[in-house]
């Protein structure tokens, strides 16, 4: 028994030594941080800092740039999540037909984009997304559409960095739901195939309520994922055109380490937490109504 | 026997088409990127845009990597430096990551201590919060340890892989109770059971978790972009995205770099995807 004791801390005594110094206190810091004011003066000195309890949230609520960032993020994760999902959700169906050979080949050439760098792939899809010399204003002028300013129209920016980022991540929920719809009961599919069940009925009752779980996971996952958005803005827009893809992240980062005010910034990310934390509230709650959990 | 059937016939063909066009679609950006990359320097700007080079040429590749005089001064991208601290970076964390989250999952799996399930539930809450509310202050720590700037900076922070841990310990808890016991029993110490018993059955998991891993290592790019202010330090994702700000023009030279960039950590995942998949799934599955 003390043996086991023994090498059970010495086992993880290690790394729960870094966990603590690079992530529980820096955690509990941030909260600190944030009733501070501090700026690149405290940078200099620490004693130019000072409590100035919930100053820099209600600062932030009178910041415009922080509502636009807020609302520019929920755009992305209102129609980003419903669209990677779905995509996910469609090639897994497809990949699942019986009728589909040498499925192992689909899904790893689907799923390439997935592990590639976020920087390296945004790179490629802003001049894909060129005005003038994109493949993709081509592919749209063959069927008669004229140029979409895709990174310079604020109203095309969002969707044009919501193409890509779809692009990138469909490939990881489409190996979940395969996996999942393989637990679909096929004698249940063939009973309601044999009662006459439209293909939307048998989806909506014998498919849904079995890949349910792997479905309310994709979605707390993918909201998450969705509201930190930063790299793809990054790269591609620079939060442009007009601001209309500054991200909540985006603007944390440019709050923080263009200017240094870290005080403010960390109030943005405590704002941030507080958010993905009350929609995975939400979104379970929604599941266990469904009994996904 | 069901071949014969027309409509079933039809339906296989139609849905083998739609693969193969979702898998084109998909691919087509990293194609076009491989082929741009080789393109004379300007031809990628034309219309209609071309797919393939005119001449296939070496020339992005050959400007983003060597070093030449111009104007009467050296002059580089300082694109190779970020290809060696990327894989210098990647190989280290990956390497301590594993040494550090393999034994902690074993142990919280098979090895009786006390505070071991007080352990185990705070790593799962903490899963919750995400990674960027510790950034600012740690930013703060960092600069106060003097290790702003440094790799030691960009690695430590991926070294607290609260996943990886929870990974592991999946994965050990398949180990049968009795082997452990009857090597107890025989007078084996706690390590060396560790070793030639645990070791060898987790090691399918080990390859996984090196892959992601190394993946999320070289791919990072937020923390990196803080904490590295020497280009000479910059690690393949931040070099790329400052060159980008600079040469946002020069499609080729910046298609070769992101080839540079996606083609290593493609290859390893394409050769190891048995061992990724599985991981995938195994992350997946819920008790």
């Amino acid at each position: 028994m003390t043996r086991q004791q023994r090498t059970g801390w010495l086992f993880t005594a290690p790394v729960l030594a870094i966990i603590t110094l690079v992530f529980v206190l820096p955690t509990l810091m941030a909260l600190a941080l944030s009733v501070t004011d501090y700026s690149v003066y405290a940078l200099a000195d620490w004693a130019n800092l000072d409590f100035i309890g919930v100053g820099n949230f209600t600062a932030l609520l009178s910041t415009p740039l922080f509502w636009r960032a807020l609302g520019n993020t929920a755009l992305f994760a209102l129609f980003g999540v419903p669209m990677a999902i779905g995509a996910s959700l469609a090639a897994a169906l497809l990949l699942n037909d019986a009728t589909v050979r040498w499925k192992p080949l689909w899904r790893v050439a689907l799923f390439a984009p997935y592990v590639t760098s976020v920087v390296a792939t945004a790179t490629v899809w802003q001049y894909l997304l060129n005005t003038r010399y994109g493949l993709i204003n081509y592919a749209l002028s063959l069927v008669g559409v004229a140029p979409v300013d895709w990174l310079g129209d604020p109203r095309a920016s969002i969707p044009a960095i919501l193409l890509f980022v779809t692009w990138k991540i469909f490939g990881y929920n489409m190996i979940l739901f395969t996996a999942a719809l393989s637990t679909v009961p096929q004698d249940l599919m063939e009973a309601a195939r044999l009662d006459g069940a439209s293909r939307w009925g048998r989806f909506r009752h014998v498919t849904l309520p079995a890949i349910g779980p792997t479905l309310l996971l994709a979605a707390i996952m993918s909201v998450a994922g969705f509201l930190q958005l930063f790299a793809e803005p990054y790269v591609m827009t620079q939060g442009g055109p007009a601001q209309s893809t500054v991200t909540v992240l985006y603007f944390m980062f440019d709050e923080g380490f263009k200017w240094w005010n870290l005080g403010q910034a960390s109030a943005v990310a405590l704002i941030l937490f507080v958010v993905i934390l009350a929609l995975t509230f939400i979104q379970t709650r929604i599941g266990r109504r469904f009994e996904w959990l | 026997m069901a071949l014969t059937n027309p409509r079933r016939t039809l339906r296989a063909i139609l849905a083998n088409m739609l693969v193969l066009v979702l898998t084109a679609v998909t691919l087509l950006p990293l194609a076009w990127m491989v082929t741009v990359s080789f393109m004379p320097r300007g031809e990628a700007n034309s219309f209609p845009p071309p797919f393939l080079p005119s001449r296939w040429s070496w020339e992005n590749y050959h400007e983003l990597l060597v070093r030449r005089f111009v104007d009467g001064a050296w002059f580089d991208y300082r694109f190779v430096p970020a290809l060696w601290n990327s894989i210098g970076v990647a190989t280290i964390a990956t390497a301590l990551g594993l040494l550090l989250a393999v034994p902690a999952g074993y142990a919280l799996a098979k090895l009786r201590f006390t505070g071991r399930d007080r352990v185990l539930r705070f790593l799962v809450i903490s899963l919750i919060v995400p990674g960027q509310v510790a950034m600012l202050p740690l930013f703060l720590m960092f600069k106060e340890l003097g290790l702003v700037n440094s790799y030691l900076g960009v690695i430590l922070p991926s070294l607290a892989g609260i996943f990886a841990i929870l990974f592991v310990r999946q994965a050990a808890l398949g180990i049968p109770d009795e082997m452990i016991d009857a090597a107890r029993l025989d007078g084996a110490s706690e390590i060396r059971i560790f070793r030639s018993i645990a070791l060898p059955l987790l090691a399918p998991i080990v390859v996984t978790l090196a892959v992601f891993l190394f993946l999320a290592s070289w791919n990072d790019f937020l923390w990196p972009l803080i904490i590295l202010a020497d280009q000479h330090r910059y690690t393949l994702p931040v070099a790329v995205a400052a060159i980008g700000r600079e040469h946002a023009a020069d499609g080729e030279l910046m298609m070769a770099a992101a080839v540079v960039t996606t083609l290593p950590v493609l290859a390893l995942f394409l050769s190891l995807q048995r061992y990724y998949m599985s991981g995938l799934l195994g992350g997946s599955v819920k008790g």
